[in-house]
């Protein structure tokens, strides 16, 4: 059948009806969800004192009828964006807007059910506006991805995010919302936690660089050697991090216990010490696996014509090898720290500091508000790593292959 | 010049390369010819001492490769090796400038040098020197290829399959220039191919090459004609030795020995009314190309003209049959 008959047959009803808008599938969802958050589940959980079960309230609860109808208009008309709009800047917008929208609603309500210079009652953010967040921030990330931003665009988006987050909270707009409130109690530990969280991380991810580097480019020299090697570190990794810590304890205990040198250098049972000799046998893997990748992705005919122009062994490793392997190597060193930011917070179990000493602490008391307090700069750490590591990767590995 | 001795490679009982020895004359392109497996890649690196010999000495212009440092002894000899292996990372004009920059040269010398090399190899400075090499196509990364391993000037090049990854129409083309880099720069060239034709046409001498041991090491016409070995023979294919013999002179040559026989064709105006018909044969083609054309066109002769198209002479089918039998 040839094309002109193929368009003849079309019905000619087809081309007459005036065309439907289509419907975006993923936007159809988010709407449904965020309609489903916003209209059944509770916007806000207010609560007598921080361990005390909440009462839910909804948004018509909480605000002004005005304010609350006004809010609800904004978010029917982002899911109407969501659903019809197709331009990626459009949905990003909206979903911007709806973020700013339900913060401000969740600061507003905080203002109005806590009364003037009570210290005591909580308001905290309810499954409602937690799920209409995840909602918005999947719009946004979608419409993000649809723009394919360059790494660079994509730092910067970062951050103003960052940049945004940091002024509204130090201006105090979400100063009686529930976390903030824990904040407000913990700033001096929250402070120092923040700096061993980070130290931790970097400190034990820098020190598997060191011998993960020379151990990943040793398992590439010696084919023979490296699947005992990698084995080896494969299996450190199935050891669930809460028995890493607790297995550690006990030879570092005695290490310190015996050895004055290694007492004064820190080094003891629970603690900073074990914290970072686990994390850094976690990082090993990863590490050693992404060098042995980047190296073997390097042509033969590259290395080989290296050498045959006169260059040293350490000038075709460093000038050649290395660089060409510097991307899947990057790679490596984002999972870790990924997961190290991640692992870290579990660390505080043994008393390795960080953000999660909040996350225990509130599990301890029951005291959601403070476990939020630990979690959430962990998750914003985690994710601001791995967009800067992702950025940092793309820009090295503009040249194919 | 380049002597080999008796240099022998061994893998535990395998030997790869057995007691070859060899001289390459300096100024010329010798052709390492052979199947895979023969020994000839192996042969070429432990030129460059890529490979280390098990036993046997490289002597080149008088100075054993032993003596000194693998690394500063490559600095001296150019490489290229079948698919260029170009630097991903670095530019064209980087990628050429390889080596220069580690024998430490000054950066406006390596300037100058590295334009110089890319318009021999007709790569415009200008639009190709800050190209990425997967930005340019497989004849001008090949050429690319080149110009790094001439780069400093080297007295040999050694080159293993270069063209290998090039399409037919490219690949000519590609071997005509080398012809013509040899004989601007005089570099003393050792090519390693497996393609037979490919040696005929570059090799003032060609080396056949089997199971690690050298069959025959003489100029293109002596292989054709008196084949030192059956797989020499069979290599050089007794079918169509005859072509092969045709295909190493050219129509100009031909013609400058007649001319020097026979007096009598010196007469320019029989060769202005001669020229009336048959086709134009270039004094550059080979006398199995004229032969093709003379056959094609149905002529019993043809003219021959210089690169500047002027008339010198005439050639004969007859006088271009009597070259393809043994004299």
């Amino acid at each position: 059948m040839s094309a002109p008959d193929l368009l003849l047959r079309r019905p000619p009803a087809a081309r007459d009806a005036p065309a439907l808008p289509a419907v975006d599938r993923l936007g159809a969802l988010l709407a449904l969800v965020g309609a489903v958050a916003l209209i059944l589940l509770p916007f806000v959980v207010f609560k007598a004192n921080r361990i005390l079960p909440g009462d839910p309230r909804h948004l018509a609860q909480v605000l002004p009828a005005g304010e609350a109808l006004g809010c609800a208009g904004v978010l029917a008309a982002i899911a109407a964006v969501a659903l019809l709009v197709a331009s990626a800047p459009i949905r990003l917008a909206a979903a911007l807007a709806g973020i700013v929208v339900i913060a401000a609603a969740l600061a507003a309500a905080a203002n109005t059910l806590t009364p003037p210079h009570n210290m005591i009652v909580r308001v905290a953010p309810g499954a409602g506006f937690w799920l209409l967040l995840a909602t918005l921030g999947l719009l946004a990330t979608d419409a993000i991805t649809r723009l394919r931003p360059g790494p660079g665009v994509r730092v910067l988006l970062l951050a103003l995010f960052l940049g945004v987050t940091w002024l509204t909270l130090a201006h105090g707009t979400f100063d009686k919302v529930s976390v903030m409130r824990e904040y407000a109690v913990n700033a001096s530990a929250f402070k120092v936690a923040a700096r061993q969280h980070v130290l931790l991380s970097l400190g034990s991810l820098g020190a598997a660089f060191l011998v993960a580097l020379p151990l990943g480019i040793f398992c590439h020299r010696a084919p023979r050697l490296r699947p005992g090697i990698l084995s080896a570190l494969n299996l450190i990794q199935t050891i669930p991090s809460i028995a890493l810590f607790g297995i550690l304890m006990a030879p570092l205990g005695a290490l310190a216990a015996h050895v004055r040198f290694a007492a004064a250098l820190g080094i003891r049972g629970i603690g900073a010490a074990p914290a970072v000799v686990a994390l850094f046998l976690y990082s090993l893997l990863p590490l050693v696996a992404n060098t042995v990748a980047g190296l073997r992705r390097v042509s033969p005919a590259t290395v080989e014509a290296a050498q045959g122009m006169g260059m040293t062994r350490w000038q075709t490793l460093t000038g050649v090898e290395l660089v060409l392997a510097l991307p899947v190597i990057l790679t490596g060193v984002r999972i870790v720290l990924v997961q190290n930011i991640g692992l870290v917070a579990i660390a505080a179990l043994i008393g390795g500091g960080g953000f999660g000493t909040f996350i225990f602490e509130g599990i301890g008391q029951t005291a959601i508000d403070l476990v939020l307090l630990g979690a959430i700069p962990t998750l914003v750490l985690a994710f601001s790593a791995g967009v800067l590591l992702d950025a940092l990767v793309e820009i090295l590995d503009k040249a194919p292959s | 010049m380049i002597v080999i001795e008796s240099l022998t490679k061994r893998y535990g009982s395998a030997t790869v390369v057995d007691a070859v020895s060899m001289t390459i004359e300096r100024n010329s392109i010798t052709v390492i010819v052979g199947t895979s497996g023969s020994g000839k890649s192996t042969l070429l690196r432990m030129i460059n001492r890529l490979i280390e010999p098990t036993s046997g000495r490289v002597i080149i212009d008088g100075r054993d490769t032993e003596s000194e440092p693998a690394h500063l002894l490559r600095r001296r000899i150019g490489y290229v090796i079948q698919g260029h292996g170009l630097f991903p990372h670095r530019t064209v004009a980087e990628n050429v400038a390889t080596v220069p920059r580690l024998l430490g040269w000054e950066p406006d010398r390596i300037r100058v040098r590295v334009d110089e090399l890319l318009r021999t190899l007709q790569l415009d400075p200008a639009m190709y020197a800050d190209k990425y090499p997967y930005q340019l196509s497989g004849g001008q990364q090949q050429r690319v290829g080149v110009a790094r391993a001439l780069a400093a000037e080297p007295a040999v090049l050694l080159m293993d399959e270069p063209f290998g990854a090039l399409d037919p129409i490219i690949r000519e083309k590609a071997q005509d220039d080398l012809l013509e880099i040899q004989r601007k720069f005089g570099t003393t060239m050792v090519v390693v191919t497996h393609d037979i034709d490919e040696a005929f046409r570059l090799g003032d001498r060609v080396a056949v090459m089997s199971e690690g041991r050298l069959l025959q090491y003489d100029r293109p016409e002596v292989l054709v004609m008196h084949p030192a070995d059956p797989l020499v023979a069979r290599m050089t294919g007794s079918a169509e030795r005859a072509m092969r013999l045709l295909s190493l002179t050219t129509a100009g040559e031909a013609l400058a020995d007649t001319s020097a026989n026979t007096a009598t064709s010196n007469n320019s105006a029989g060769a202005a009314e001669m020229a009336a018909d048959g086709p134009i044969i270039r004094a550059s083609a080979s006398l199995r190309e004229a032969l093709s054309e003379l056959l094609w066109r149905g002529s019993e002769s043809g003219t021959v003209v210089d690169d500047d198209d002027k008339p010198c002479g005439r050639l004969t089918v007859a006088a271009i049959l009597a070259r393809g039998r043994p004299r």
